[in-house]
């Protein structure tokens, strides 16, 4: 699947190249001499979608349209300079949409930034609010973004980053339930949708692994600098789950009630169908299958693993052994003192 | 898309920015010259009401008025500069690359074209972000769910709105009629909070959870009413998150194991061996119990217990043999 587009929320309205060109002029009249591919870059277009708009404008102007009233375009040199389209020169009025989409982004970074950086996040949302209209304001007021960070351990990791250090984890994994330790060289924090991840350099893996942050016991940061390289960070594809399925992986079968429906929907799964009784059977991929035995024994009745049976196996082994922790007199073997649980077959 | 219709109704936009008296239906015509090549009087006027409403769509300021005061029968047109206009903001380097990076946010989100357009028009008029800036923070908001987009339309317009929604745990959906109040998102979840005019009090939807279409009842700005506290408290109270809990269990864990149960407990004993976790859902926190297989122990209350153990005999019965019933 491909990553959602840019595309607008709205669905389309009016003419979007024309509100394209709108936007254009300004910004170039603004940045004249800039090179053609970074207008191209910056203006979200291909160089040959910008030099067919600098085409377009270039044949149009004001009223007599005789040659002194044309928009001046030129970009051979490819460098764009655009003269005499002073009529266009100041954008268009942010639309609602615009305006409550950066001061949504701006809030959630003044939540996320460090002390300098928070400064300058204010100091630009006080600005875009003073040039905003106010149902623009209260628009973006109506998106509440949940951060689930622990604002310690997050400030922690910022610091790390700038200053390049080596941090010392305690990481807890779930698929196996237990506390790893490890050291990286971090990155960067992906925040995605309110759950923050630590991009970082695994010396263990010897990978860049993500992190997420609640599911650090303890992080400390080292003495020990390490080389972040100059280049950006590429932009996550956050379209699949953030942890990819791999050719290795395991494939699973379950079966689940519709109480338990909702695992179809929360794990990535490679086929689903409908069974004639209300069931759901999903197969889906895991590099680590011990996740599933933790899903199951806690949707004990909803959901069952059909295969491979030594998963099956897997699971019947741990839930006789928990069980068997609770004595000989509800152990394994006795059907009496849990009302409604069935015998064992 | 037709580059003729751009070119023209560019022209027609630089011509009544330009002017500073309203042109007549019949300046325009000349003004333009597209307009002047229409092959009759009626097509030419058929395209320029269509132009007009286009403009008007694209948020575009067009200003009627009479020409002469003394007759008012025939209409005049030009653009408000200043209602045009977005008002200038100055920002510096640094801020520049601040808004970019609050851009960002929707890069991978439906309001991706618009982030990104709003901010070619603020750097029109400020300074170029650095090239060589990183960020220890990158956030991301996905919108996944196809009634996100109708559902901050909703929001934004303030229009009542109805939809289906199939409850969790439900095999069944059942029709909506809400004025929303706002989106969150929560924990990875979009959910949309408003007014259940049939249940008569505030509800929280997720929007995963909407089946089919998100259709407006009633008109822009409709919505008058609002949340009673912040919207994002009405989520975590939907969301059973077990904030006044009176019972408390008591629960043996395997050292290391089990972190997200450690963080539930009000109380660490024995060195970590024994926590104890407030609740009130019993039948839920057993389940979370029971996932954690031997590396938990429930001590009591006894009903805890009986539950775990009841979840862990319907496993091992489930999964006596394999691929079986």
């Amino acid at each position: 699947m491909s990553p959602p587009r840019a595309s607008d929320a709205t669905p389309s309205v009016g003419n979007e190249h024309l509100a394209r060109l709108l936007t254009m002029v300004p910004y170039l009249l603004a940045h004249q001499g800039i090179p053609v591919d970074r207008a191209a870059v910056d203006l979200g277009v291909t160089t040959t979608e910008l030099v067919r708009d600098l085409a377009l404008l270039f044949v149009c102007g004001t009223p007599g349209h005789l040659p002194d009233d044309l928009i001046e375009a030129e970009w051979d040199s490819g460098y764009v300079h655009l003269s005499n389209a002073d009529p266009l020169g100041r954008p268009l009025r942010l639309d609602i949409d615009e305006a409550a989409a950066l001061l949504v982004g701006l809030r959630i970074l003044a939540e996320l930034a460090g002390p300098d950086d928070r400064e300058a996040v204010n100091r630009v949302s006080a600005k875009l609010e003073s040039a905003t209209a106010q149902a623009a304001r209260d628009a973006g007021d109506r998106v509440a973004i949940a951060l689930e960070s622990d604002p310690e351990v997050l400030a922690t990791a910022r610091d790390a980053i700038e200053a390049d250090r080596v941090v010392h984890l305690q990481y807890y994994v779930p698929t196996r339930d237990e506390v790893t330790e490890r050291d990286v060289d971090p990155l960067r924090l992906l925040v995605v949708d309110g759950r923050t991840y630590l991009e970082a350099w695994c010396h263990r893996a010897e990978a860049v692994r993500l992190f997420r942050l609640d599911r650090v016991e303890s992080l400390t940061v080292t003495d020990r600098p390490f080389d972040p390289g100059t280049s950006r960070l590429p932009e996550r594809d956050l379209s699949e789950n953030l942890y990819h399925a791999g050719p290795d992986d395991t494939e699973v079968t379950l079966l689940l009630e519709p109480g338990a429906a909702w695992v179809a929907e929360y794990y990535p799964s490679t086929e689903r169908s409908e069974q004639a009784d209300g069931g759901l059977l999903v197969r889906l991929r895991t590099a680590d299958p011990a996740w599933v035995v933790r899903l199951v024994l806690s949707l004990a009745g909803q959901a069952r693993v059909l295969g491979p049976v030594e998963l099956v196996a897997e699971v019947r082994e741990q839930a006789r052994a928990a069980a068997a922790r609770y004595g000989p007199a509800v152990g394994p073997g006795s059907t009496g003192s849990a009302p409604g649980v069935r015998p064992y077959v | 898309m037709s580059r003729a219709k751009t070119e023209r109704q560019l022209n027609l936009v630089i011509a009544l920015i330009a002017t500073r008296r309203p042109l007549t239906r019949e300046q325009i015509k000349t003004a333009v010259p597209q307009y002047g090549q229409c092959p009759t009087d009626e097509a030419y006027g058929r395209m320029f009401e269509r132009d007009k409403e286009e403009l008007r769509e694209l948020g575009i300021p067009l200003v009627t008025s009479s020409i002469d005061p003394l007759f008012d029968d025939e209409p005049g047109y030009r653009i408000d500069r200043e209602a045009y206009a977005q008002p200038e903001i100055r920002l510096t380097s640094d801020e520049t690359a601040v808004l970019a990076l609050a851009a960002r946010v929707w890069t991978q989100a439906s309001l991706a074209g618009p982030a990104s357009r709003g901010l070619l028009k603020l750097r029109a008029s400020s300074a170029d972000p650095r090239d060589d800036r990183t960020w220890a923070v990158e956030p991301r908001l996905r919108t996944p769910d196809p009634a996100f987009v109708l559902a901050w339309q909703a929001v934004r317009d303030r229009r009542p709105i109805r939809f289906a929604y199939r409850k969790a745990g439900s095999e069944h959906e059942s029709p909506r009629y809400v004025d929303p109040w706002g989106i969150v998102s929560s924990h990875g979840n979009w959910y949309l909070v408003g007014h259940d005019h049939d249940r008569g009090a505030p509800r929280v939807f997720r929007l995963s959870r909407i089946v089919g279409q998100v259709r407006a009842d009633g008109g822009p700005g409709t919505v008058t009413s609002g949340p009673d506290g912040d919207l994002r408290s009405l989520v975590d109270a939907a969301a059973h998150i077990d904030l006044d809990s009176s019972v408390t269990a008591r629960v043996r864990i395997r050292p290391g194991s089990a972190l997200p149960l450690r963080r539930r407990a009000t109380q660490d004993t024995a060195a970590g061996e024994v926590i104890e976790i407030p609740y009130t859902d019993e039948a839920r926190l057993a389940r979370d119990l029971a996932g954690y297989g031997t590396a938990v122990l429930v001590e009591e209350p006894m009903s805890l217990r009986t539950a775990v153990l009841a979840l862990l005999m319907t496993a091992a019965a489930e999964h006596a043999r394999a691929g079986s019933g």
